[in-house]
């Protein structure tokens, strides 16, 4: 009796689910449709500078990683326990991307400024100034 | 009786699990999520070499050759293909599961070949621009490509290229063996046995997690 109680409960709400799940469809490719769009656009006629494109492209890529982890992998109907023991590990990344990418950064500042035949003045100049 | 008489549930009391899903779910969950680590180190070591470097080749001037179109440039064309189908293979997996909860074996088996089908498409694709990239002399410690202002670039780009995207193949890979030992499971009727097609939510997960680890190479290897 409980099996075909459930049986019964779960296709009640099947009909929506298959909705949500073209919709989701729809919503990914949508985004991956404007992005390359996107990319063709800044090709062809240089639209948009590089530095907007690409927070655009990230932010993008986030609304996609939200819909596939929430819809697909159906994290965002489980319960909030679930959710922060996946979520909260994860936020590692925001001090991983910044540190890193903030280290390379620096990297390629050392290696322009002290690339051999750089005048040595121009590295000199800074120091200079904060004796006054 | 307690349930019944306390409005909220008390998940950390024992008797069910405080996640509210099955065991072999939540360590799937837990072991996504260590994978993710892996990943995002990758793609964070590739960024951390990429912003050191004073300059990078375009992806728009390497990844510009589509299957039988000779010397075209199409830039994006083919790798937006390959996320397309990645995409789709996500979906007939959905339907898979979906079907698993209605208990329709009939139609998990259909969609479980889509997804199966889906998967092999995607590797004959990266196994297409694989060779391709090959012949152009573009591999492990090999970068035919010159950077953006012309300068002469390093072997990272491909370094990385064929490490990472490989890396992804090789879930890719692993993703559509284990959809076929679990479409052999639908088959042969173990789910229908047990009761209930858990099994197919779980490669599920794991399938979910190759597609959403292929949206972020496709941005940072191609977009950006």
């Amino acid at each position: 009796m409980e099996h075909t109680h459930n049986a019964g409960h779960e296709a009640a709400h099947a009909d929506s689910s298959t909705k949500t799940i073209w919709k989701t469809f729809w919503i990914l490719l949508c985004i991956t449709v404007f992005e390359v769009g996107l990319a063709f656009l800044h090709l062809e006629f240089g639209f948009l500078p590089r530095v907007m494109l690409n927070a655009i492209f990230i932010g993008l890529t986030l609304v996609k990683a939200f819909y596939i982890v929430a819809e697909f992998m159906h994290l965002g109907h489980e319960i909030k326990n679930l959710i922060m023991t996946i979520l909260i590990p994860l936020l590692l990344f925001v001090w991983f991307i910044i540190a890193f990418l903030y280290e390379g950064d620096s990297w390629k500042n050392m290696r322009t400024d002290l690339k051999p035949g750089t005048p040595v003045e121009a590295v000199k100049v800074a120091p200079a100034e904060k004796h006054h | 009786m307690d349930t019944a008489v306390t409005a909220k549930k008390k998940w950390w009391a024992g008797g069910y699990s405080p996640f509210n899903v099955s065991y072999g779910k939540l360590m799937m969950w837990y072991f996504l999520m260590s994978d993710a680590f892996t990943f995002g180190a990758l793609l964070i070591s590739y960024g951390t070499i990429r912003f050191s470097s004073p300059s990078w080749p375009d992806p728009n001037e390497v990844f510009k050759s589509f299957p039988g179109m000779g010397h075209a440039e199409l830039p994006l064309m083919f790798v937006s293909l390959m996320t397309f189908i990645l995409i789709m293979s996500s979906v007939t997996m959905v339907l898979a599961v979906h079907a698993g909860h209605m208990r329709d074996k009939k139609a998990v088996a259909k969609w479980m070949i889509w997804t199966i089908i889906g998967g092999a498409a995607f590797l004959s694709c990266q196994a297409w621009e694989w060779t391709h990239l090959y012949h152009e002399g573009a591999w492990w410690g090999r970068n035919p490509f010159h950077n953006v202002d012309g300068t002469l670039a390093s072997t990272n780009f491909t370094n990385f290229f064929f490490t990472i995207t490989g890396f992804h193949g090789l879930h890719v890979t692993s993703g559509v063996v284990l959809n076929i030992v679990i479409l052999a499971n639908v088959l042969k009727g173990t789910y229908d046995q047990r009761g209930h097609y858990e099994m197919v939510e779980k490669v599920g997960l794991y399938w979910h997690f190759v597609d959403l680890v292929w949206v972020f190479v496709f941005t940072c290897f191609y977009l950006l």
